[in-house]
């Protein structure tokens, strides 16, 4: 049961890299800085601000958002025609930087969220779950069916599609494309910024957890394939649920591990992941 | 005059530790030689292949925890654990290349990153071994029967002549056959293998040699502060490197040198001014400031400006 948990916010971080990285091309090791900035906009909000939880998250997703449509601007659309190598070695600075920023504002303490929900488990047969651990997963089923909702039936979602096939063909049946890169990045940035907001309030936040969210990310991104929805959330699920067996059989130590050799074995055995359609990478 | 400036720099060199007499200098300048090194093996990998390896703190690692266990439970002198270490680290990338090479580009930097992320986690959990968060410490300086390189003056001496080896490995490899096809498969993979440049075997190589150099430098890091932890995993380490190699300039020879020495120095001298998260914050920016104002790097940017 944890480890759909795990595994809900798991494929919310990677549906949002898998946009960032399997349609941008942008290798985006800031990933998590934004999956911090989610977690502690709602820490924030509820514990500092005094913000009722739900609004909190909410503003965990806008904040991120927010931030990643102005990293977009700034940082990556003068790059847009550089190397991936070159936008790669920008994200690992900004990833760098942000942290340290946040440590710095924040301090090293570990911090919890607090929310309304009861602590007193609810006792369904043989599993036992607490409400906020219901409320995460429902949250990110909910956001992980409008994202997909989004890319698959909106215009904007579309032009996405559209201006990632084919940018010049897509420029050239009128679709902006600075803004849609834009856009793409700023959703892909949100949906990490509820990833934190929601896992953060389930365990704790401290500045420094961004680092292996990118990781768990890229897994998750690279189980299911590049810029494959569904994919991602099956990943997900499967890493969540991996940490979980690792963690029960192996050794709490090792619990981490997981991603790393999920990383490794997929890559090396089938790259272009789970569900994708055969196509060369790299 | 360019033999008078060579001849002035090497004896300015030999001689640094008896007119640089604060020992904490002499630290930064040991420090800056070790980081000499692990710039010089990265850029054999990101500058001459082009294939960013963000694991490189994992062979720094691997060659520190080696040169550490060989003395203290083998009882091994260092001049045989720093040779011990290099072919500990040299083995573990050629697994490393033989795996990852298979992909290319942001793939194998994932895959570099994250067989760090399992060796570091090794390090932290294999308590038997590693004495794991704990570290291990006491491990011996180098001793000769006459001499001991226990005092920093001494040890500059071993890390100066190290250095000065790995910077010719890489002269000699650079300007060899194995060298030119590195550059071939950086620029144009699919024609270099038309005309017989065997990819895999050749980045293999590549990868070897740039772990078992990593490894002499962990190995040189471990007899230095006498005290191994999993700390030598931390991905700050490759940050720095990559940051070294990318400012001095990638592709070059003496750009890594350039790049470790000032940003060994510099992070050194703003120590007071800055806390280290400070410094940390101002890496971040600095890499991004430098692949928008100086994507060459120093060395190739002066060369084209003198020119």
């Amino acid at each position: 049961m944890n480890g759909l948990v795990l595994g809900g916010t798991y494929a919310l971080l990677g549906i949002g890299l898998t946009l960032i990285f399997g349609l941008m091309n942008l290798v985006n090791f800031a990933h998590g800085e934004f999956y911090t900035l989610g977690a502690y906009v709602t820490f924030a909000a509820a514990a500092l601000g005094g913000a009722h939880f739900f609004l909190a998250v909410a503003a965990a997703l806008v904040v991120g958002a927010a931030a990643g449509a102005l990293f977009e601007r700034v940082l990556l659309a003068p790059l847009r025609d550089e190397s991936i190598d070159t936008t790669m070695l920008v994200m690992i600075g900004l990833w760098i930087a942000l942290q340290n920023a946040e440590l710095l504002g924040w301090g090293g303490v570990a911090q919890s969220i607090p929310h309304p929900f009861p602590t007193a488990p609810i006792v369904l047969g043989p599993v036992s779950i607490a409400p906020l651990r219901v409320f995460v997963v429902l949250t990110a089923l909910a956001l992980i069916g409008l994202s997909w909702l989004l890319i698959q039936k909106t215009r904007l979602g579309t032009a996405m599609r559209a201006t990632f096939q084919d940018r010049e063909t897509a420029a050239l049946m009128g679709v902006r494309i600075g803004r849609i890169h834009t856009a793409t990045f700023a959703f892909g940035s949100a949906l990490a910024a509820a990833a934190g907001a929601l896992l953060g309030s389930t365990f704790i936040v401290n500045p420094s957890m961004g680092d292996l969210a990118s990781l768990k990310a890229f897994s998750v991104v690279i189980l299911g394939g590049l810029g494959n929805l569904a994919g991602a959330t099956l990943g997900g699920v499967i890493l969540g649920i991996a940490e979980e067996l690792g963690a029960g059989y192996v050794s709490s130590g090792y619990r981490d591990a997981a991603g790393f050799v999920i990383i490794i074995l997929v890559l090396l055995l089938r790259p272009s992941g789970l569900l994708a359609r055969s196509e060369r990478i790299g | 005059m360019r033999v008078l400036a060579a001849a002035l720099g090497a004896l300015a060199l030999l001689t640094l530790p008896w007119w640089l007499a604060n020992p904490y200098h002499q630290h930064v300048v040991i420090m800056a030689g070790i980081f000499t090194i692990l710039a010089l093996s990265l850029n054999l990998l990101l500058g001459y292949t082009g294939q960013l390896s963000l694991g490189h703190a994992g062979f720094f690692g691997i060659g520190a925890y080696t040169s550490a266990l060989l003395a203290l439970r083998g009882g091994w002198p260092f001049w045989l654990a720093l040779p011990g270490a290099a072919l500990t680290a040299g083995l573990a990338g050629y697994g490393i290349g033989r795996l990852a090479l298979k992909v290319r580009g942001a793939y194998f930097v994932l895959v570099t990153i994250s067989f760090a992320g399992v060796i570091s986690l090794i390090s932290i959990n294999w308590m038997d071994l590693t004495n794991g968060p704990l570290g291990l410490p006491g491990v011996p300086a180098p001793e000769l029967p006459w001499l001991s390189f226990r005092t920093k003056r001494a040890y500059y001496y071993i890390v100066l002549a190290a250095a000065a080896l790995a910077y010719l490995v890489c002269h000699r490899v650079v300007h060899s056959r194995l060298g030119r096809a590195f550059l071939a498969l950086r620029e144009n993979e699919p024609l270099a293998e038309s005309v017989g440049i065997d990819p895999t075997r050749t980045l293999v190589a590549a990868a070897v040699i740039s772990a078992a150099l990593a490894g002499v430098a962990g190995s040189l890091y471990a007899h230095y502060t006498r005290f191994v932890s999993p700390e030598v995993f931390l991905f700050i380490y490759t940050v720095t490197m990559v940051i070294m190699v990318v400012a001095g300039g990638k592709g070059t020879l003496s750009g890594p040198v350039v790049g470790a020495v000032l940003f060994t120095a510099l992070p050194e001298a703003l120590r007071e001014a800055m806390a280290w998260q400070w410094q940390m914050l101002a890496y971040g920016v600095l890499l991004i400031l430098l692949v928008f104002f100086l994507p060459r790097g120093i060395v190739p940017t002066v060369a084209a400006w003198r020119r």
